[in-house]
């Protein structure tokens, strides 16, 4: 084997069995700490296709912004002795028919699917040509999208600030008296 | 096989060639991956060690005392001394904590800062990998290493270590943008991410002198916020010792203990390597274009030279930071971040990208 397939078997055990702790663990830290672990080694395949970019997007968006959210959020609502009720046999058993359906409606699809070797070299993706097409108005470009996504984020940021902003303090006070 | 200490080039060339030689590509790689891991390792004692004993010897300067100067001569063996017995030293067990994510939580810092090593170019030729997103990669590991201090918080089942987890988590996240975008100031004026390429355009002109004013407001933006993002003081809320013991690290003994301190040592060198590389030039001699003398007499001292020097001079700057200003409060530190250095950085940002576009740098 290639060192290439090494990696990719180890990132792939690693993908497998953590996501499967992800759901099972019945504590929600240890359920949080998995998925971590699941996204880094989802940027550990993006840096094996050679596409450094995304992998460092995948770290810092998701390891490094999303899961810390998740575990601030943790930190300040639960007990470090709280645990998951076990669920129900009912509910186990549907939720797992339920994967494998899904399991085997995408492995059909793999496995009916010829894939066709590519022996040339992965290319490096070039950051001028991603930040180009990003900011582009022409027929390539991704403007349109890229704008529209910053005004989603600001209206949703906006919404976030007027949600936990608990009017002035000055009227606060006058209610306290 | 001629070396030379000016150009590791030709030696890592050596060792490759050497290596595939005797045996097939993928083993040489797994075994240079190997050999670069122990060396970083190493270095990563070594800086450890070194940087322990200089901020007791800084903090002794500040303070008008002498510092550690009883074993070894000006006590130079103290920190290994203080590694000894920080070896021997019981790990206490927790009995209420989450066992896992209580030892687990040491290793992510310590892979935190491990990862960002290997993309630092430490001299010319010295350089592990060079990623063409090299600046957006050493951001991007650089932020997991809160996760080990939030789980280090959570699972020591502790108040004391709960807030002081909390509190550095929101420092962290907030003081990342500060450094993100001081970075990204540097890359609109370099045109490149590649640290190797930043290090090339600065041979005549370090880019704190090219890139001047929105250069050195992005400096100091990043020093102060690179020095919140490491925890030292003046924003160490998160271990303040008079109000929290010892924060988030409270319940940790031993060889645990020492990891955390020794990250943050190792956390405060890859930020000072960080503002070298990025806006002081790297391993680059300091050289004038023209002046033909002048330049071949400080392209005498060898790369590793420079750029150790310069990374020592501004972790000088750091320890200086912290044994001159007293900590700051939680609300003060927040208000600095999100109320100053964001909008002062953003409109920095379209400064640079002006400059840069009149042609108004050098």
């Amino acid at each position: 084997m290639e060192g290439k397939q090494i990696m990719f078997v180890i990132f792939a055990i690693v993908i497998v069995v953590f996501s499967i702790f992800t759901v099972t663990s019945r504590k929600i830290l240890r359920a949080a700490v998995s998925l971590l672990m699941v996204l880094i080694a989802t940027a550990g395949l993006y840096f094996i296709l050679n596409y450094q970019f995304l992998a460092a997007v995948q770290l810092t968006l998701y390891a490094g912004g999303i899961v810390v959210l998740i575990i601030f959020s943790i930190l300040l609502t639960s007990q470090l002795d709280h645990k998951f009720e076990v669920v129900e046999l009912k509910k186990t058993i549907f939720s797992a028919l339920a994967a494998l359906a899904g399991f085997i409606v995408v492995a059909t699809t793999i496995l009916k699917h010829t894939f066709e070797a590519d022996t040339a070299a992965a290319l490096e993706v070039n950051m001028e040509v991603i930040g180009k097409s990003l900011l582009n108005t022409g027929a390539d470009g991704y403007v349109l999208p890229f704008e529209l996504i910053s005004v989603l984020l600001v209206a949703a940021m906006i919404g976030a600030i007027v949600i936990a902003k608990k009017g002035s303090p000055v009227k606060e006070e006058k209610s306290n008296k | 096989m001629e070396f030379s200490i000016y150009d590791f080039s030709s030696f890592t060339a050596w060792i490759d060639q050497s290596l595939r030689a005797s045996m097939s590509p993928g083993l040489a790689v797994a075994i240079e991956m190997l050999i670069i891991g122990v060396v970083i390792l190493i270095f990563y004692a070594i800086v450890g060690l070194f940087l322990v004993y200089a901020e007791r010897k800084v903090c002794a300067l500040m303070q008008n005392r002498l510092g550690p100067n009883r074993v070894g001569p000006g006590g130079i063996f103290q920190t290994i001394a203080d590694l000894v017995k920080l070896l021997f030293v019981e790990l206490v067990p927790i009995k209420n904590a989450d066992k896992i994510l209580f030892s687990l939580a040491p290793y992510i810092v310590i892979i935190a800062s491990f990862m960002a090593m290997g993309a630092l170019p430490f001299a010319k030729g010295l350089h592990a990998i060079d990623l063409n997103i090299g600046v957006f990669y050493l951001m991007a590991v650089s932020s997991m290493g809160v996760v080990g201090v939030l789980l280090a918080g959570w699972a020591s089942n502790n108040k004391y270590s709960l807030i002081g987890a909390m509190r550095s988590g929101a420092q962290i996240v907030s003081y990342e943008l500060s450094v993100g975008m001081s970075l990204v100031t540097i890359v609109v004026l370099a045109g490149t991410m590649q640290l190797s390429e930043i290090v090339q355009a600065q041979q005549y002109g370090w880019f704190i002198f090219r890139g001047h004013i929105p250069a050195l407001i992005a400096f100091v933006i990043f020093i102060v916020a690179s020095t919140a993002e490491t925890n030292r003081g003046p924003f160490d809320l998160a271990e303040a010792e008079s109000e929290l013991t010892a924060g988030f690290h409270t319940e940790y003994s031993g060889i645990r203990f020492a990891f955390f301190f020794l990250a943050e040592y190792i956390n405060m060198f890859i930020v000072a390597a960080i503002a070298t590389t990025v806006f002081f030039g790297g391993w680059m001699p300091f050289n004038v274009y023209g002046w033909e003398g002048f330049n071949k007499v400080m392209n005498l001292i060898p790369p590793f030279i420079w750029f150790l020097g310069k990374t020592g001079a501004l972790i000088f700057l750091i320890m200086w930071f912290k044994w001159t200003f007293p900590r700051l409060r939680i609300d003060q530190l927040l208000t600095l971040e999100w109320k100053y250095f964001l909008p002062i950085n953003i409109i920095n940002v379209l400064i640079m990208a002006l400059i840069v576009l009149l042609g108004w740098h050098w």
